[in-house]
């Protein structure tokens, strides 16, 4: 009986080694196979501390200033177009950047005499890359993540669609896939290089992180023809920071200590 | 003791047939919205929650509300609640079902819901909610059937099961704490943004949840003859008007604050919810003064001691229940969400493929329910514990 059990312990115990020695080195020419330089920054990468954006609303003057750079982020990243078919799912739109008037962007300022060229300009809204960003302390997934240089971005394929982020978001800047997106794009969708969402995720804009990756500016940066600022908020020499000590500047619902990354020169 | 599942009237296998085709035909409606999306329910960009995330609130209520039996039995030694007390954790159990069905609906990629495990977040309130209600689940399953096991064969139940008790008492308040924090620590939404809303929520789940046991158990007694007892029901009443009459104090609390502050971000949501907003009046409104009407209505009947377990007792209940759904299943909802962030108004409406998922989750919960009870009233015939009148 005691041999019995003996050597039943032994052949147990060496079929365990033989076994999880054999997982072990499965598992790290697993990972020998993937690590390499994944995670490696792209060489033309452009970097910042703290990404900051400053929107000079002086400078807008036309609505197809402001078409362009909603254009241009919508086209780069295949945001779909949800109103453009009349059927009922209109209040379920995506949108990455948008327009509001003053009262609607800024609506702790209830000033009713404020000057006309301020309360009738639309204000180009989207999300504020927040320092303390109340979408990602929500998020149970960590689908929603903040970046060492400030930027809050997201991992389509993490988002389990509870919305709590959009419910956690102050500004208003989360869209959710209510519908499928596709079926609102042209095909081929307008930028092949960027994946387009399924149903049931939410979205936002992400400060072009995959452009940043690649040297390029901000798409709505880029389209505005100098009306929008981009660059690093902790570096005293950048047009972010010059623009903001040479003119008055506000920032949306400061008082909640969300400290947003979006500053509007009025 | 599952066996005497399958021992019933003919009544009975009718009333679980017809609670099985409701959750198999709301379950075809249920795949058309995993397959087309949430844009199947009116929910929006504006008011990214529904009816199925206010009935998974109301319903964690009704969980917790189990502890209203738990806490005078187990603490105070209250003899005349043990008869019953079964039945509150059963529904207890099967109102944690429905949370869970109903947080599984809500999902825009249920596939993925493992992530909440393979991902743990302690910064996300969502954890811990999700800890706490499985927690609970375990621990009224294993005291409910251990307690139930021991019933029936007329002994005493374990000693540790009285620990995992006092456990449980804890674990109710958690559970509801945590689902108000889901809600209380969101910056710029004013009429969550309240430290009074723990408190409220398990106010208005000590009132709602013993109503609604009360109702069930006054139906049982109809349809069965098994008695709860005059005494118990009379102070489990009294622990309802308690509750009730705390929920409508902290309420308005939140209407003094919101309106001598005078900050208009306080008192936005009430005005919304009780007159419309800037002209923009919703079908909330109607439903909310239909809730305070009940209000009066119930508690006129509740405090009077003479009239609080008398015959309009069932009535009141009604009310109550009412009352407290409005305020938290579709109030503290869409009030959150309106005004929006722009401070303007996108109204919301549930569609009726949303309401037939709802319909489906309530049926499964009455199924686990009437399973479960099934068990319980068995084993209270055969030993004879079936008439509370008759406890010392």
């Amino acid at each position: 009986m005691n041999k019995n059990r003996r050597s039943f312990l032994k052949v147990a115990g060496l079929s365990v080694f033989a076994l999880s020695s054999g997982a072990t080195a499965f598992s790290s020419a697993a990972q020998a196979m993937v690590s390499p330089g994944t995670y490696e920054p792209a060489p033309k990468e452009l970097k910042a501390k703290r990404w900051a954006m400053v929107i000079d609303t002086r400078t807008f003057r036309t609505a197809d200033d402001y078409k362009a750079i909603i254009e241009a982020c919508h086209a780069a990243h295949n945001v779909p177009d949800i109103r453009s078919k009349a059927d009922g799912h209109e209040d379920q739109e995506i949108k990455w950047i948008w327009t509001d008037s003053y009262k609607h962007a800024f609506p702790d300022d209830l000033n009713e005499h404020l000057a006309d060229r301020v309360k009738k300009r639309p204000f180009p809204l989207l999300c504020n890359h927040c320092t303390n960003p109340p979408c990602v302390r929500v998020c149970p997934t960590q689908a929603t993540y903040q970046l060492p240089n400030g930027i809050v971005t997201m991992d389509y394929h993490r988002c389990i669609g509870c919305r709590f982020c959009m419910a956690g978001c102050p500004y208003g800047a989360r869209s959710f896939n209510f519908v499928d997106p596709r079926g609102y794009l042209s095909d081929p969708v307008p930028n092949p290089e960027y994946p387009t969402r399924m149903i049931g995720v939410v979205e936002k804009c992400t400060f072009c992180v995959e452009r940043l990756a690649k040297g390029l500016m901000p798409a709505c940066v880029e389209a505005s023809e100098g009306r929008i600022l981009f660059g690093d908020l902790n570096d005293p020499e950048s047009t972010v920071r010059k623009a903001l000590a040479e003119n008055y500047s506000i920032r949306r619902k400061p008082n909640l200590g969300t400290q947003p990354g979006v500053y509007y020169i009025v | 003791m599952v066996e005497k599942l399958l021992e019933g009237s003919k009544r009975y296998y009718m009333w679980l047939l017809f609670l099985v085709v409701v959750i198999a035909v709301c379950f075809i409606v249920y795949l058309f919205q995993l397959f087309e999306g949430l844009g199947v329910t009116g929910m929006n960009r504006d008011v990214s929650w529904g009816l199925y995330i206010s009935q998974f609130t109301y319903l964690v209520g009704v969980a917790a509300s189990a502890v209203m039996l738990v806490l005078p039995a187990y603490f105070h030694h209250y003899k005349k609640f043990k008869i019953m007390i079964i039945f509150g954790e059963f529904m207890a159990i099967s109102a944690v079902v429905m949370c869970c069905l109903f947080i599984v609906v809500d999902l825009g990629q249920p596939q993925r819901m493992a992530n909440v495990m393979l991902h743990p977040t302690p910064n996300s309130v969502m954890f811990y909610d999700m800890i706490v209600l499985i927690g609970y689940l375990t621990l009224n399953c294993i005291i409910g059937w251990v307690t139930l096991e021991a019933e029936r064969h007329e002994t005493q139940p374990p000693k540790w099961v009285l620990y995992l008790a006092y456990l449980s008492i804890i674990w109710a308040f958690s559970i509801h704490t945590v689902t108000a924090f889901l809600y209380a620590g969101i910056p710029g939404r004013h009429y969550w943004l309240t430290a009074i809303m723990a408190a409220r929520f398990l106010s208005s789940a000590f009132c709602s949840g013993p109503a609604i046991l009360l109702l069930l158990m006054l139906l049982l007694r109809r349809l069965t003859g098994f008695n709860p007892g005059k005494e118990a029901i009379h102070t489990l009443a009294t622990i309802i008007t308690y509750a009730m009459c705390l929920n409508v104090f902290f309420y308005l609390l939140e209407v003094f604050t919101a309106f001598y502050s005078n900050i208009p971000g306080h008192y936005d949501p009430l005005v919304f919810l009780f007159t419309g907003y800037h002209g923009v009046t919703s079908w909330v409104t109607p439903c909310m003064w239909l809730a305070v009407l009940c209000t009066i209505g119930c508690l006129s009947i509740l405090i009077p001691p003479q009239t609080r377990s008398g015959k309009y007792m069932p009535y009141a209940l009604g009310m109550l229940v009412l009352a407290s759904w409005i305020d938290k299943g579709l109030g503290l909802l869409i009030g959150g969400f309106t005004p929006n962030m722009f401070e303007s108004v996108t109204l919301y409406l549930p569609t009726v493929r949303e309401l037939v998922v709802a319909v489906g989750v309530y049926a499964v919960g009455a199924l686990v329910l009437s399973l479960l009870w099934k068990i319980a009233l068995s084993v209270k015939f055969e030993t004879g514990h079936s008439d509370g009148d008759l406890v010392k």
